[in-house]
């Protein structure tokens, strides 16, 4: 199947949204255009099993290039394989759940969603692009509408969180052009082909210097600790698509590129470097949990939630073994499917209590089910209740992690382990203070979730339930991506 | 051979119920949905029942040992080769037996809830939820792998805690609903740091192998395991602790029992079913499924299960002899002879005539579930009745609730060991394996034991007797069949269980262990017991002023009794002063001001550099000149003097 | 006595720093203008001399120097058409009043 297509149709999308003139229609397309998207990650996906079970066993499934700059080494080169495949499937699901919580958007209705589409068409382009130049191209398509989105469509000290959030991943941004730069002129050959790269050497002293610039700034994207400040505001002002958005597939970008360019690059730095990455992701698990208990914001709730939950994807990667990368994976996927329904949700209940302070709301589980149903799934997926997602990519992490004998890692692991009593104690003081208690009497006229909402929630939720309940698809799609990281590392 | 679809369905039937009532229910099923349940279950009872016969009578004794069998196993988490999760069914006695009394008890609560729930509005949400506890306890007891007894575990603590809280609009329902999963939660981490241990140490994650491997001194796990110390331990013997740290949390072991007391707070018939009768048992079972292990590779850390489960069945009973609400008495109770159960399996040994313990403990595992389930929905019966947990708004009730008396009675002699109903046969055996092994174990528990019997008539007495005519002035009957039928049947059950011969059945290698009945040995708890009722009936029979006087003489301790020995307090203490304002209020004010603050700070130090250096952007042609000559004249120099 | 390239110079630099100084003082631009003018025609003094002293067989110097004359005429022309413009929106030709082009 032509992986061009992927780009194309949020392309071809765009474009017709900005030819509207008309919000209804513009809804619809934009609709239409997300379906498109989830059915062709479907059918991205089911080519790609078959492949895998006709025996077909490259690395890179799918690959197409086109010359771009040859005298520079850029062509314009996509492929996929299982790791990109789940990522694509996470971005397919949060886009056409986006659009649909979206649908009362009344401001600037047009450049909604074209910057929703805009951002998804960055995303897919990420994930699909072998060339490190283009990749990095789509990455800062994928930043620009964020800006917007929240600017424009946000709330509270939006003009003030937009720029922390631009600036912060600008800088992340930064690191890696710097970063990418140096692994072109000194990598050997002058070429920003990922496979290309991936087939030599680079040199030892290179690594030690581009690997920490590309995992640092791709880090800025996953909240590594300490630069996981633009996460709490951004999420908490953005709209609730743009932080479904932000939480859900631009936080997993920074991810996937730790993963796939930084430490499938540069193997040997990332042993080197590994002591650091797990102990920076053991403070951002357990800081961002203590730092969860304090907020009295359900946004800000989940944002410092989702600093913990990503730590556990880059506690994963800097694990490097097999298990423990695939289950960084998991918990990419996994988190960017809770956290975009967590916010959903939220976004659910502010529409109709127009608060978002835990405190002031009591008892809501009477007069809104559907919603806080709904919130109290999201919230045992989130604190790793079996059968939803979180319990898989989880233990996965730690079963992973525990592979290493020495005391260090073992220690690390623990530690982490114990975030998840924490994580207990914060999502159930926020959510059974909302859901539960005697109802506050200025709430009795709410009315439960319309049929978007349904929609968008039920949407989220299957994939939720998907991996949460046979999770052995996803990680035999995965694997194999983690195993040929593993044989790199050898 | 087992058939394993019947299996499988004594397992999915109330699965199906809790999707079925969970997403239907209140649109489709609304009163009907009650019956529903209550039929998917009595289905799934009888196959279970079925499964038992099979299993006991029919195909599970090879040459005279029970056979573990595995009829079903399905790959659902595959880590790495050797180590991943499946979803499998183990078939042993203890699992066997687990799954009668699970869809038993579960059955009878069904049936009660049908009456004791009748009016309620969320009638097809508590079924839905009470399909989902039971769908979580039959797959945690079958669990063939220790990972899936973890994800059931979790599936049972959540359960407990929407049962809880099902009286959402109650503060105290929430509080306690919230208490109950973060305290099981804390235990369980210890549960999930134990697995990851054992399956370093033994290379699998199944029930089977890791036995195996761990127990056999000949293989190199065995040895490894042993070998590695950390803290002057064998990596097992603190793998084993921990998971032990699970079962303690969820068996309501000293210290992680306050969760439990609180627990009362849900329905009671949900009390009956998840905190008497099964859930709370699953930390015993717990400890039974991985008895070999504990027994042969860390004989240590079955001492600690010994020592805490003594202490908390004396702590509890301690405390049960205070407390005026019916339901936390029963608690405590609860707690106390899961104690027992614990420190029977931490005395017991591995095999033969030394594993006494073990079957005692199964035999009172199952004995317990019978009469206390029975005296849960007696309780519940008579608050249906009152309308009040306090005993102070009871007594006199005998007259005015004949049945529920009667089988009250039977439940309050079965838990005092009074022959010849269930408790006798099997806290007999605790006792005995108890006098052979450990001295000391054994006075704790014949002390516990006299205090069983007086703790439980005292509630009996200040239910049923105490006043001659309760005041309530209207009342509605007893409750209807629906609510008498399951305490009959359990009274049958708690009067004729103690007959069974379980070491025939079930032991801790699978052999027939004998177990006699010693007349002499059993002189003294019966004796004690006896004394316990008549202090009792001659305190609370009719009303009158011994009992304060008692307290009064007791003053301290009767007053830290009735605190519950300021546990709770300790435990706030810790959480709110410690944890609160020592971890979390510095992470996030760091956050806020440190973290956030060098940020913004960078972000304002670009700007105050900026305005600095945006002075030279004046607007001024001449000045610009002006730069640009000494610039000129500066670059001339420089290239003139200094770079020649 | 015959006077040398040096003199020439000193004329030169004489008139350049008259230029600058008269372009770093005058407020009025037509002032400014002529103080530009002025440092041109130094260069043009020096490109004409050091042709004429020092590599008398080449016209490379009287060539720049016409080209120089040419452009400052153009110069010129746009400098005037600037400052009239000036006078009509600010009604001055003061530099300091016009001072929009700052931060």
């Amino acid at each position: 199947m032509n992986l061009s297509l992927l780009i194309l149709i949020p392309l071809l999308t765009a474009i017709l949204l900005l030819l509207l003139r008309n919000a209804t229609q513009v809804k619809w397309v934009a609709l239409a255009g997300s379906a498109l998207q989830l059915v062709l990650a479907f059918v991205l996906l089911y080519n790609f099993r078959q492949q895998r079970i006709e025996g077909n066993t490259a690395q890179i499934l799918f690959e197409t290039s086109y010359n771009w700059f040859p005298s520079w080494g850029i062509s314009f080169h996509l492929g996929v394989d299982g790791i990109s495949v789940a990522m694509i499937l996470l971005t397919a699901f949060v886009v056409i759940a986006g659009v649909l919580v979206s649908w009362n958007v009344t401001k600037m209705t047009k450049e909604f969603f074209f910057m929703l589409i805009l951002l998804s068409l960055g995303a897919y382009g990420f994930f699909i692009s072998l060339d490190l130049f283009i990749l990095f191209f789509f990455l800062e398509i994928a930043v620009i509408p964020k800006y917007l989105l929240i600017g424009i469509w946000g709330s509270g000290k939006k003009e003030y969180s937009a720029n922390k959030l631009a600036l912060m991943l600008m800088g992340g941004s930064a690191l890696v052009l710097v970063g990418l730069l140096g692994t072109y002129f000194s990598g050997g050959v002058h070429s920003f082909d990922l496979l290309k790269l991936s087939q030599l050497q680079i040199p030892v002293q290179t690594q030690m210097i581009c690997f920490p610039l590309l995992f640092v700034g791709f880090g800025v994207f996953t909240a590594l600790f300490p630069f996981h400040t633009w996460v709490p505001d951004g999420h908490s002002s953005a709209p609730t698509a743009g932080s479904m958005f932000l939480a859900g597939i631009s936080m997993k970008l920074g991810g996937y590129g730790c993963l796939r360019i930084a430490t499938y690059l540069m193997p040997q730095a990332a042993k080197e470097y590994a002591t650091i990455i797990i102990v920076l992701s053991v403070i951002a698990i357990l800081y961002g949990a203590f730092a969860t208990m304090m907020q009295k914001d359900l946004k800000y709730i989940n944002a410092y939630s989702s600093i913990s939950h990503c730590g556990f994807v880059l506690l994963g990667i800097g694990m490097l073994t097999k298990t423990a990368i695939t289950g960084a994976v998991l918990q990419m996927v996994s988190h960017g499917l809770m956290t975009a329904l967590f916010f959903a949700v939220i976004g659910m209940i502010y529409e109709r209590t127009h608060t978002r302070q835990v405190s002031e709301m009591s008892g809501l589980l009477k007069k809104i089910p559907f919603v806080i149903t709904l919130l109290f799934i999201v919230g045992l997926c989130s604190l790793g209740l079996p059968g939803l997602s979180g319990f898989v990519a989880e233990m996965t992490v730690f079963m992973g992690s525990w592979q290493h004998p020495d005391t260090f890692s073992r220690a690390a692991t623990v530690l982490a382990c114990l975030s998840i009593v924490v994580t207990a104690v914060y999502i159930l003081r926020a959510v059974t203070k909302v859901a539960m208690g005697p109802l506050t009497e200025s709430f009795e006229q709410l009315k439960d979730a319309a049929w978007n909402e349904k929609l968008a929630a039920i949407i989220l939720l299957a994939a939720i339930l998907a991996v949460g309940l046979a999770p052995n698809w996803l990680i035999n799609l995965v694997s194999p991506g983690a195993e040929i990281i593993m044989q790199k590392m050898q | 051979m087992p058939n394993t679809t019947l299996i499988l369905l004594i397992i999915l039937l109330p699965l199906a119920g809790f999707v079925m009532l969970g997403i239907f229910g209140r649109k489709y099923f609304g009163n009907t949905s009650g019956v529903i349940a209550t039929s998917l279950l009595l289905l799934s009872t009888a196959l279970a029942f079925y499964t038992a016969y099979g299993y006991f009578f029919k195909y599970g004794k090879v040459d005279g040992m029970y056979q573990k069998l595995v009829p079903f196993k399905y790959t659902w988490l595959q880590f790495s080769p050797g180590l991943s999760i499946d979803m499998g069914i183990i078939i042993d006695p203890v699992s066997v037996m687990m799954l009668v009394v699970v869809t038993f008890v579960s059955l009878m609560v069904h049936v009660f809830s049908l009456g004791y729930m009748k009016s309620d509005e969320r009638f097809p949400t508590y079924y839905a939820f009470l399909g989902l506890f039971t769908f979580s306890m039959l797959g945690l007891v079958v669990s063939s792998n220790i990972f899936q007894i973890y994800f059931f575990w979790e599936l049972v603590g959540v359960s407990s805690f929407l049962l809880i809280g099902y009286h959402y609009d109650k503060p105290s329902a929430v509080a306690a609903c919230k208490k109950a999963f973060i305290v099981t939660r804390f235990a369980d981490v210890g549960f999930l740091i134990g697995i990851l241990v054992l399956s370093y140490s033994s290379g699998t994650l199944d029930f089977n192998t890791l036995i195996a491997n761990l127990t056999s001194p000949q293989t190199n796990e065995y040895k490894n395991a042993i070998a590695a110390s950390f803290l002057g331990m064998s990596a097992l013997t603190w793998g084993l602790i921990l998971v032990f740290i699970g079962a303690a949390g969820k068996s309501a072991m000293f210290p992680l029992h306050i969760w439990l007391p609180d627990a009362m707070e849900g329905p009671t018939p949900v009390s009956a079913l998840i905190h008497a009768a099964t859930m709370v048992v699953a930390g015993v079972f717990l400890v039974a499924r991985l008895f070999p292990v504990y027994a042969i590779a860390a004989p240590s850390a079955l001492n600690l299960v010994a020592y805490v489960g003594a202490f908390s069945a004396l702590f509890a009973a301690v405390i049960a002899c205070t407390q005026t609400d019916i339901k936390r008495v029963l608690a405590y109770s609860t707690m106390s002879q899961i104690g027992y159960m614990m420190f029977a399996l931490g005395v017991s040994k591995y095999g033969g005539e030394n594993g006494l313990g073990y079957t005692a403990s199964m035999f009172h595992l199952f004995t317990h579930a019978m009469f206390k389930a029975l005296l849960f929905l007696g309780a519940g019966a008579v608050i249906h009745f009152v309308h009040s947990n306090e005993m102070k708004d009871m007594g006199g009730l005998r007259k005015l609730m004949p049945i529920t008396h009667l089988t009250f009675l039977i439940g309050c002699l079965a838990i005092a060991g009074v022959p010849p109903f269930a408790g006798f046969f099997s806290k007999e055996e605790i006792l005995l394996a108890a006098y052979q092994h450990n001295q000391g174990i054994y006075w704790i528990a014949l002390i516990t034991s006299a205090l069983t019997a007086f703790y439980m008539f005292r509630l009996y007495f200040k239910i049923f007797w105490n006043r001659e005519h309760h005041p309530l002035h209207e009342h509605h009957g007893e409750g209807g069949f629906s609510m008498m039928m399951p305490l009959v049947l359990l009274a049958i059950g708690a009067a004729v269980a103690g007959f069974i011969p379980f070491g025939h059945f079930v032991s801790s290698d699978g052999t027939r262990l004998n177990t006699g009945f010693h007349l002499q040995f059993s002189i003294a708890p019966v004796a004690l017991g006896l004394a316990g009722i008549f202090i009792a009936m001659w305190m609370y029979k009719k009303q009158n002023a011994i009992p304060g006087k008692v307290a009064a003489s007791l003053n301290g301790f009767y007053k830290a009794a009735y605190h519950k020995f300021y546990i709770d307090e300790v435990y706030h203490f810790i959480t709110k002063k410690i944890i609160f304002n020592l971890i979390g209020r510095p992470a996030a004010w760091f956050d806020k001001y440190i973290v956030d603050g060098l940020v913004n700070a960078t972000g304002n130090g670009t700007e105050d550099f900026s305005a600095t250096i945006k002075k030279f952007q004046s607007g001024k042609v001449q000045s610009y000149a002006i730069y640009f000559l000494a610039g000129a004249i500066g670059l001339a120099l420089l290239f003139i003097y200094i770079w020649k | 006595m015959q006077p040398g390239l040096y003199h020439i110079l000193f004329i030169s630099t004489a008139l350049f720093f008259i230029g600058v100084y008269g372009f770093f003082t005058r407020r009025n631009l037509v002032t400014m203008l002529m103080s530009v003018e002025l440092i041109l025609n130094s260069v043009n003094l020096n490109f004409i001399a050091f042709n004429k002293y020092l590599w008398f067989d080449k016209m490379d110097g009287l060539f720049f120097t016409i080209f120089i004359i040419a452009i400052a005429a153009a110069e010129a022309a746009v400098a005037i058409a600037i400052i009239i413009n000036l006078y009509r929106s600010h009604n001055s030709i003061d530099v300091e009043q016009t001072e929009e082009l700052r931060y």
